[in-house]
């Protein structure tokens, strides 16, 4: 048994923190069940890039921006039910993804893989962390004005329909962040889960970031260190590490 | 430019149905014009199609170097959106590249105490909610403030403090305003000038004109009263 080295747990903790981030500004755009059915359509993506031996985190991540593209393009017209168009169109790519991948493969693409990052894709994954972080804490403001009200926003001079775009972009790329380390199915869920949990503790957009990123970087650092100890794979640990974050502060929020 | 806004010939319609047609009015610069009407009449419609929220035809035309200041009439909130009315108005501070004191200047200026903008939003009553929203619109020093229903919910000693505050604004910072509202009362005795509208069609005067018993009437399709000296 031996403990991951301090610089292989920088990627990963960066990916959780921009997680956390993404996440706070999605649960608050009542996103919960919509970001998790977003991080499906990287499957197809994933597949198709490894039937045509290109890198399958880049084609997940192509496959995302598409995706992105469709959500914002849904949401720009108020008269169309999004949820049912995220709920069908996002299953659906789950579903070929799967036609178009082998079993390991499969298993792989859904849950991540244990493989170390090449050095290469390691500094990209710390670009891509970097960049969602920095877009996350500079445009708060925008997104949380939009959030509340784009009527309000326009009349301030925001862009509303950039505002949204660059999220959903921002929040596919902190998905394909994820995808090597928890995979299509978990990285969704890394996303939403310890949002929740700062939504539920928190009572200030302050709070609700504090929480929400705290609570990702300890499921991710708790899953990372117990995973060699048990013998189990990483991403499904660190799920488990944020739901029990969640259950804990829902536990709290009820005493209080 | 004497008139703030000049709208001519303005058409809002969703696919077939049409909510405002061929509408055309002018307001003067620091005068208050009030919009009523009965509900589904387009009032608020006609706000979003001035902000520029709404596709519409026809022209709508602000003065050169207008700011709006808009206070919608009520926002879909979670009750436990993790976000404090302070924290709000400093995102629009932020986004307006003012300092942070605006905000506390704004709080300030519509009486909202720090200890109650230091709550969640989605927890603020009607009326305390409400004065958030037109210190988010006074923030941005704005020139013409559209508020939509600015007394619903309010009792009427905060009614009577709102129109007093407007006046305030009206006289001292030359502010231009549009009030969408119910009160026909406080419309009479503060508005210069009052848009009726109907589904049918539209009229457009000083309240001594507009809110006649058989305007009314005709706009309304039933008997509304109002009290002109307001001493109930």
């Amino acid at each position: 048994m031996s403990l991951p080295a301090a610089s292989d747990l920088l990627l990963p903790l960066g990916m959780a923190a921009a997680a956390g981030l993404i996440g706070s500004i999605a649960v608050m755009r009542r996103m919960t069940l919509a970001s998790d059915a977003i991080s499906h359509v990287a499957l197809p993506g994933i597949t198709a890039a490894m039937l045509i031996g290109a890198n399958p985190v880049a084609g997940g991540f192509v496959a995302l921006v598409l995706g992105a593209l469709l959500v914002w393009s849904v949401e720009q017209k108020t008269r169309v039910p999004t949820e049912a168009i995220i709920g069908v169109v996002f299953s659906a790519a789950l579903a070929i993804g799967s036609m178009l991948a082998s079993g390991e493969e499969l298993i792989e693409a859904l849950f991540g893989a244990a493989r170390r990052p090449s050095p290469a894709e390691a500094a990209v994954g710390l670009l891509a962390a970097a960049a969602v972080i920095v877009f996350a804490v500079r445009a708060r403001s925008r997104l949380v004005i939009t959030l509340v009200s784009p009527d309000l926003a326009r009349t301030i001079g925001i862009n509303v329909a950039r505002t949204n775009l660059v999220f959903l972009l921002a929040f596919a790329l902190t998905v394909a962040l994820g995808l090597r380390y928890l995979g299509v199915l978990l990285m969704g869920s890394l996303i939403i889960i310890p949002a929740a949990t700062g939504k539920l503790l928190a009572r200030s957009l302050s709070g609700m970031r504090r929480v929400s990123v705290g609570s990702a970087m300890g499921s991710m650092l708790a899953g990372s260190l117990a995973a060699p100890a048990l013998g189990v794979e990483r991403g499904p640990l660190v799920i488990a590490a944020s739901a029990a974050f969640f259950f804990a502060s829902l536990l709290r929020r009820q005493e209080t | 430019m004497v008139n703030a806004l000049e709208v001519s010939h303005l058409t809002v319609a969703f696919g077939k149905t049409t909510i405002i047609e061929d509408l055309s009015f002018d307001v003067k610069t620091g005068s208050s014009l009030a919009i009523i009407g009965p509900n589904g009449s387009g009032k608020t419609v006609l706000f979003k199609a001035l902000i520029g929220a709404l596709p519409s035809r026809g022209a709508v035309r602000w003065a050169p170097g207008t700011k709006i200041g808009y206070v919608p009439q009520k926002l879909d909130i979670e009750r436990d959106l993790p976000l404090t009315g302070l924290e709000f108005l400093r995102a629009r501070a932020e986004v307006a590249r003012a300092p942070q004191e605006e905000a506390t200047r704004a709080l300030g200026l519509v009486d909202l105490p720090p200890e109650t903008a230091a709550q969640p939003i989605g927890t603020l009553s009607g009326g305390q909610f409400q004065r958030l929203l037109l210190a988010f619109a006074l923030m941005g020093h704005p020139t013409v403030l559209l508020f939509d229903e600015p007394t619903a919910g309010v009792d009427e000693p905060g009614q009577e403090e709102i129109y007093g505050l407007f006046g305030r604004l009206k006289r001292e910072e030359g502010l231009t305003l549009l009030i969408i509202s119910h009160e026909l009362t406080l419309v009479y005795r503060n508005a210069d000038n009052v848009l009726c509208l109907s589904r049918r069609r539209a009229w457009l005067g000083p309240p001594v004109s507009i809110l006649t018993p058989e305007r009314l009437q005709e706009a309304y399709g039933a008997p509304a009263h109002f009290h002109v000296h307001g001493d109930r």
